[in-house]
C-alpha cells in the first residue's frame, strides 16, 4: 500500500532551473511527509543505537562523557546509511527518475535539490534529537553545542556522498549492504573532523579552525558529489 | 653478508620468526595470485574451445539429421 | 600528425592489437621483474646491515614499502583509467581496472599485514592505530568497495562506467582521507615512532629497497597483461581471432 505521490510537475514549458529544484524539494517533502514511517525509522534507529552503548558498554559518566560524541556520530552516521535506500528507489520504481533525465534543467541541480530534500527529512531531525541524547549521555552543554554545529554541517555530506551511493547501487538487489559498503569508507573523514572538533572542545582548544574545514568539506561536497550522482544516476538507469 | 653463519640468518638476532612470516605470506599471495590468474586464462580457453567444438558438432548434427529438434544455442 | 594520434589511439583501443602486444612484453616483464625483485630481496634479507634501532626486524621493509606503494599507485592508476572510461569509452582501460582491482586488494592487504608483523617486535602490539597503517586499511575498504560493485552488475558497459564513478570519487577522497586520518592519530597519540621517517637512510639499505619497488613494478605489469587477456578473452569470445586463438592453444 504506496500512498500516491503527486505527478512531477515539471513538464510545464520554461521552468527554470532554481524553480525546478524548489519543486523537487517541495515534491519529496510532501511525498515522504505522506509516509511518515519512512520518516521516523532512521530517527528511531538512532535513539536505539544510541542506547546500546551505555547498556553494552558502561553506563558510568567519565566513559559516556569521552565516549558520547563519537556515539552520537557514529548513530548518525548509521542512520543516515539507513536512510539512503529510499532516496532514489521510489522515483525509480515509479519512472519518475527517467522524466527527470530527459529535463531541460541539468541533472546534477536536480540531484542536488533531492539531497538537499534528504537532508531537511533525516539529517536536521537528527541534529534535532542529538540534544536530547548528549543529555542522557552526560555530555556539558558546551560539547552538546559543539556537537550539533558539527552535525549540523556534516549531515549534508553524509547525505550529498551517499546520493553517490545510492544512485550507483540502485538497480541491484543487493542495494542496502552494497551501497554501506561503498559508501563507509568515504564518510570516514567527515567523522574524524565531527568528533575531532568536540574533542578538541572539550579539551578547551579553539574549534574555529576545525568548523571552518567541516565547511570546506561540505562546500567540496556541494560542488563535487552531485556531478557524481548525476553520472551514477544515468549509468544506472541506462543499465535497467 | 650481514651475519656470522646460517643460524644467525635465520634467527635474525630474535627477530626470525617476524622476518620470515612476512617473507613467506607475501611470497604465497603473490606466487598465489600468478597462478590463479594463469589458471583462470587456461580456464577460459578451454571453456571456448568446448564451445567451439560443441557449435561444430551442433552443426553436423543438423546437417546430417535436418529432423532432429536438438538445437545448441551458442552462448 | 592528427591522424596519426587518432590512428594510435584506435589502434590503442584494439584488444586483439593489446593481447598481441601483451604476449610478447609478458616474458620480459615477469624474467626481468623477478630477477630484480629476487636479488632486492636477498640483498636486504642477507647482505645489508642491520638497522640501529631495530635490529633486523627491519628487513620487512624490502616488502612492506614495494607493497604499499604498489598497492597506492595501482588506485592512482585505476583512476587515470576510469577517466579514460568515462571520457573516451575505451575497452581497454575498463578491462584494467577489471583486471587490476583484486590485485591491488592483494597488495593493499600484503601491506598491512606486513605492517602490523612488524609492529609486534616494534611497538610490542600486532596492531597501532597508526596513521599510515589506518589509511592502508581505508584503502582496502576502497578496494573492496570497486571489487564488490564490480561483480553486483552483470551489465558490461554499466558495470564498466558505474566502477569508474567509484573509483574517481575515491580517488578524490583519498587525499582527503589521508589528511584528516594524520590529524586523527595527532590528536589521539601526540607521539608515535615513525617507521619509515629516516632522512638519511644508508645506500645499503635503499639500493635494494629500489630492486624491490621496481622488481615489484614489473611482476605487476606481468599480472596486469595476464588479467587483461583473460578479461579480452572473456569479453570478445565472438570474435574470429579469439575462436582461433582457442582452437589453437586451449588443449
Amino acid at each position: 500500500m504506496t500512498p500516491k505521490v503527486p505527478a512531477m510537475p515539471l513538464a510545464v514549458v520554461r521552468v527554470s532551473a532554481w524553480r525546478a529544484m524548489a519543486l523537487v524539494v517541495r515534491r519529496d517533502l510532501r511525498a515522504s511527509l505522506r509516509q511518515r514511517q519512512d520518516l521516523l525509522n532512521p530517527l528511531l534507529f538512532f535513539f536505539m543505537v544510541v542506547t546500546l552503548f551505555p547498556l553494552g558498554v558502561s553506563p558510568e559518566v567519565s566513559f559516556l562523557q569521552q565516549a558520547g560524541s563519537g556515539i552520537l556520530w557514529v548513530a548518525a552516521l548509521l542512520s543516515t546509511l539507513l536512510s539512503l535506500d529510499h532516496l532514489f528507489r521510489h522515483d525509480f520504481d515509479d519512472g519518475t527518475l527517467e522524466q527527470m533525465v530527459l529535463q531541460p534543467q541539468p541533472l546534477f541541480l536536480l540531484v542536488l535539490a533531492k539531497s538537499v530534500a534528504h537532508w531537511l527529512l533525516t539529517g536536521l531531525p537528527l541534529v534535532m534529537l542529538a540534544p536530547v541524547l548528549g543529555v542522557m549521555l552526560h555530555l556539558d552543554g558546551n560539547s552538546i553545542a559543539i556537537l550539533c554545529l558539527t552535525l549540523l554541517i556534516g549531515t549534508p555530506v553524509l547525505s550529498l556522498i551517499g546520493a553517490i551511493g545510492a544512485a550507483l547501487t540502485l538497480g541491484l538487489r543487493a542495494g542496502g549492504v552494497l551501497l554501506s559498503l561503498l559508501i563507509i569508507p568515504l564518510y570516514i573523514p567527515v567523522l574524524i573532523f565531527g568528533t575531532g572538533t568536540v574533542a578538541a572542545a572539550a579539551n578547551g582548544a579553539p574549534v574555529g579552525g576545525y568548523l571552518a574545514l567541516m565547511m570546506a568539506f561540505l562546500v567540496l561536497a556541494i560542488t563535487l558529489a552531485p556531478f557524481a550522482s548525476a553520472a551514477a544516476l544515468r549509468i544506472s538507469l541506462s543499465n535497467s | 653478508m650481514a651475519f656470522d653463519s646460517f643460524s644467525a640468518f635465520i634467527a635474525m638476532g630474535g627477530h626470525g620468526p617476524y622476518v620470515w612470516i612476512c617473507y613467506a605470506v607475501f611470497t604465497l599471495f603473490m606466487v598465489g595470485l600468478g597462478l590463479w590468474s594463469r589458471r583462470q586464462q587456461k580456464a577460459v580457453l578451454r571453456s571456448h574451445k568446448q564451445r567451439l567444438s560443441r557449435e561444430q558438432n551442433g552443426a553436423a548434427n543438423q546437417g546430417a539429421a535436418p529432423a532432429s529438434f536438438t538445437r545448441i544455442h551458442p552462448s | 600528425m592528427w591522424q596519426f594520434i587518432r590512428q594510435l589511439f584506435h589502434k590503442f583501443g584494439s584488444p586483439k592489437w593489446f593481447y598481441g602486444i601483451a604476449s610478447k612484453m609478458m616474458p620480459w616483464l615477469l624474467g626481468i621483474g623477478l630477477i630484480l625483485l629476487l636479488a632486492g630481496l636477498v640483498w636486504g634479507l642477507a647482505f645489508a646491515p642491520a638497522e640501529r634501532l631495530q635490529g633486523n626486524s627491519y628487513r620487512i621493509i624490502f616488502i612492506h614499502v614495494p607493497s604499499a606503494f604498489l598497492a597506492q599507485s595501482i588506485y592512482i592508476m585505476m583512476a587515470v583509467t576510469a577517466v579514460v572510461t568515462l571520457v573516451w569509452r575505451m575497452k581497454l582501460a575498463d578491462l584494467f581496472v577489471r583486471a587490476v582491482a583484486p590485485v591491488g586488494a592483494v597488495l593493499t592487504f600484503l601491506a598491512l599485514f606486513t605492517g602490523a608483523v612488524w609492529g609486534k617486535p616494534t611497538w610490542g602490539t600486532w596492531w597501532v592505530w597508526d596513521a599510515r597503517l589506518t589509511s592502508m586499511l581505508i584503502l582496502l575498504f576502497l578496494y573492496f568497495g570497486v571489487i564488490v560493485l564490480m561483480s553486483a552488475i552483470t551489465d558490461e558497459k554499466s558495470s564498466a562506467r558505474a566502477v569508474a564513478v567509484l573509483v574517481l570519487v575515491g580517488v578524490v577522497n583519498i587525499p582527503i582521507i589521508k589528511y584528516s586520518v594524520e590529524w586523527w592519530n595527532t590528536l589521539h597519540q601526540p607521539a608515535t615512532f615513525k617507521l619509515t621517517d629516516k632522512p638519511s637512510m644508508a645506500p645499503e639499505m635503499w639500493v635494494p629497497l629500489l630492486l624491490s619497488v621496481l622488481g615489484l613494478y614489473l611482476l605487476f605489469g606481468w599480472l596486469a597483461c595476464l588479467r587483461m587477456q583473460t578479461e579480452i578473452l572473456k569479453r570478445e569470445h565472438r570474435t574470429r581471432w579469439v575462436r582461433d586463438l582457442a582452437t589453437a592453444e586451449g588443449n
